[in-house]
């Protein structure tokens, strides 16, 4: 604090600990807290609200947990935003490595310009991209038929196979981006010692390259897993009839039932799920918080 | 235990830089070899040759008598120390002085054996256990060592090992180097910008320039016959003199200066019309009062004088305004001379040396 006054003046300091304090507690903490606070008050019509009725309780969580379909759908959103999470890490890992540490770093930041132009589009129109690719009369089809690899054409929009695809690619340069850094910044030195120690190729990923990155790899797991478990647009878009995603639980009960109550109670099981994998991530990987946030 | 290295033909090209230019050597098994030369001749790229981590655009290598081509360095029976040492700094000192041990599927046991034992060797009995930001320079360096020699190499490739280290430490680590050579017998190939370290510590030295391997001798070879002038340049001081060669008999030759006549001994290579320059080194160019009737002389002025401890340079311009060293011994009892003084530079026509300038590319 006594450096940040001595470098930028008594003014300056204030406003910016003013805009900090701002940003945390009025766009971030309250609406958060108000949210929170709802989730333990039942949803009453509003000459009821203040009422008899109108107490703190755990009843929204309980709906949840009597709920079966509800909690298998929580259930699902884990299990496919982990898959989701386990593809993009496998996916990204030898692309970060290879952009790293083979790639001429001349050429590097063409092939990130491409890897990021898709991100110029907005999230539903690329999720609806693939919806049009996957159809059943799509030009995947079209094409795999064309080539000869398929006969009939596959039903590809069933289970949760599309809303994987569009999840893995819209947020598959958030896995790439930190695990590049985290390779980039290792000395190559210590790649080709490994080498000529005798190691083999994966053996100096295993002991040299991935300790090295294990930040960024955290990192990169935390933000695709919550970008996941938080996505609404591609679960909705690329779903078929078997595949719910637990946000659009919270959005019913919030826009379609306007129970905002219950929705609340929901978006916390999902915030305190997303605690849970931070915290289980960097127990795995052995890393801590201020590694992940770098 | 050891292997000898032959180069045979080597040249490596990026793009249409030619780094190494068809250097051809055998280093002996069990030599301790310097390849030494300015900044950017390829001393590293030589260096990554070897190892393997990059092919050459042309000719072969040959480690004991085997074709390396193709070998990846994992497969390469050397061990390389690299310029910045390179340690892993997650893993404990142990592990890293193991590492070559663990790839090779030993017991976790026999590699914290194997480990103690080579830190003993290396003298950091206690230190098995630190991590790697807590050594320092000298102490990175001899782990960096014992971590190379834990894969029983048959050939020690050194880059620059000890560059970074403060002249104390360095001098220390030189004879330690040294002694570790010779007491586990493994080839040794040095590689040093530092002529001093090059001289001091290696059976054979390899001058470089820009990718020409120039001369390969022993060290005082190197210093006392240097095959060009590059080479008599870069290993030492000299007084260079232009001129003309007048004619050549029984190798030596009469050598026409702005300054005078002057006997010279003809260096390799050199004949009548071969444009060459004239080397004498400080310590033999000697200065008296009156200009000597048997060797070489020229009349100098003394500009300034440098106390070195055993011995005092003395910096001289002669009548053409091109300035000399000479260098004498400290004697407490003779008088130095003083600054301005009008004296002769004498030197004999046997430690005059004529040399072409380099070995050029082609
Ligand atoms: N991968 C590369 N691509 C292009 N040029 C290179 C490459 N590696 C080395 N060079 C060039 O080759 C020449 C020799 O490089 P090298 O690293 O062998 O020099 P060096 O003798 O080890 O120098 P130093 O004493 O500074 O380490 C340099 O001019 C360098 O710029
Ligand atoms: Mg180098």
């Amino acid at each position: 604090m006594t450096e940040l006054i001595r470098r930028y003046g008594k003014s300056l300091t204030t406003l910016m600990v003013l805009l900090t304090a701002f940003w945390l507690l009025i766009l971030v903490l309250i609406p958060n807290l108000v949210l929170f606070q709802f989730s333990f008050k039942p949803y009453l019509p509003v000459d009821e609200l203040g009422g008899a009725k109108d107490f703190y309780s755990l009843n929204n969580y309980i709906t949840f947990f009597t709920s079966p379909i509800h909690i298998n759908i929580f259930f699902m959103t884990v299990l496919y935003s982990s898959a989701v999470t386990i593809l993009c890490l496998v996916l990204s890992y030898p692309l970060a490595y290879f952009l790293a540490k083979v790639v001429n770093p001349k050429t590097a930041p063409s092939i990130f310009l491409l890897l990021i132009i898709p991100l110029w589009v907005s999230e539903i129109l690329r999720s609806f991209a693939w919806f049009i690719i996957l159809a059943f009369n799509g030009p995947l089809n079209a094409m795999l038929q064309g080539i000869g690899l398929i006969q009939d054409p596959i039903r590809w929009i069933t289970g949760y196979n599309a809303v994987i695809v569009g999840l893995v690619y819209s947020y598959l340069l958030f896995m790439l981006l930190p695990i590049y850094n985290a390779i980039s910044s290792l000395d190559t030195n210590q790649i080709e010692a490994s080498e000529d120690l005798g190691a083999s190729l994966w053996r100096t990923h295993w002991r040299v390259v991935i300790p090295h990155s294990k930040p960024g790899i955290a990192s990169g797991c935390v933000m695709v897993f919550m970008l996941c478990a938080g996505s609404v647009i591609v679960p909705s878009t690329l779903a078929s009839p078997s595949s719910r995603w637990f946000t659009e639980i919270i959005q019913q009960w919030m826009f379609e039932g306007l129970d905002w109550n219950t929705g609340a109670a929901y978006a916390f099981l999902l915030l305190a799920l997303c605690i849970i994998f931070v915290s289980l991530v960097m127990r795995v990987l052995n890393v801590r918080l201020v590694d992940i946030a770098k | 235990m050891s292997e000898d290295v032959t180069l045979s033909n080597i040249s490596m090209d990026f793009g249409n830089f030619r780094a190494v230019d068809n250097v051809n050597i055998t280093i002996k098994a069990g030599e301790f070899f310097s390849f030494l030369g300015p900044s950017g001749c390829g001393k590293t790229t030589i260096l990554r040759l070897i190892s393997g981590f990059m092919d050459p655009t042309a000719g072969k290598i040959l480690i004991g008598g085997k074709d390396m081509t193709g070998t990846r360095p994992n497969e390469r029976p050397t061990a390389l120390i690299f310029q910045n040492l390179a340690l892993f700094p997650l893993m404990p000192i142990w592990e890293n002085i193991a590492f070559g041990l663990e790839v090779r599927g030993i017991d976790k046991a026999t590699r914290r054996k194997k480990a103690e034992e080579l830190l003993k060797l290396v003298d950091l009995k206690d230190s098995a256990d630190k991590k790697v930001s807590q050594l320092s320079g000298g102490q990175k360096q001899r782990v960096a060592i014992a971590r190379a020699l834990a894969v029983e190499p048959k050939v020690m490739l050194l880059d620059e090992p000890l560059s970074a280290l403060d002249l104390k430490l360095r001098q220390h680590m030189r004879a330690e180097l040294r002694a570790i050579q010779k007491r586990t017998g493994v080839t040794f190939i040095y590689i040093t910008h530092d002529q001093g370290e090059a001289l001091a510590m290696s059976d054979r030295v390899g001058v470089m320039s820009q990718g020409v391997l120039q001369q390969v001798s022993a060290p005082n070879e190197i210093y006392n016959n240097p095959a060009n002038g590059f080479v008599a340049s870069f290993v030492g001081e000299n007084n260079i003199f232009d001129g003309k060669i007048k004619a050549i008999k029984g190798g030596m030759a009469s050598f026409e200066t702005s300054q005078g006549v002057f006997d010279a001994k003809v260096g390799p290579g050199v004949e009548k019309n071969t444009v060459v320059r004239l080397y004498v080194r400080p310590e033999h160019s000697l200065l008296a009062k009156a200009a000597s009737k048997t060797s070489n002389s020229i009349p100098v002025e003394v500009t300034d004088l440098a106390f070195e401890g055993n011995f005092i340079n003395v910096f001289l311009r002669d009548a053409a305004g091109h300035t000399h060293m000479a260098q004498m011994q400290n004697d407490p009892n003779s008088p130095l001379p003083s600054r301005g003084s009008k004296l002769h530079m004498n030197f004999d026509g046997d430690d005059s040396l004529l040399l072409v300038h380099a070995k050029t590319r082609g």
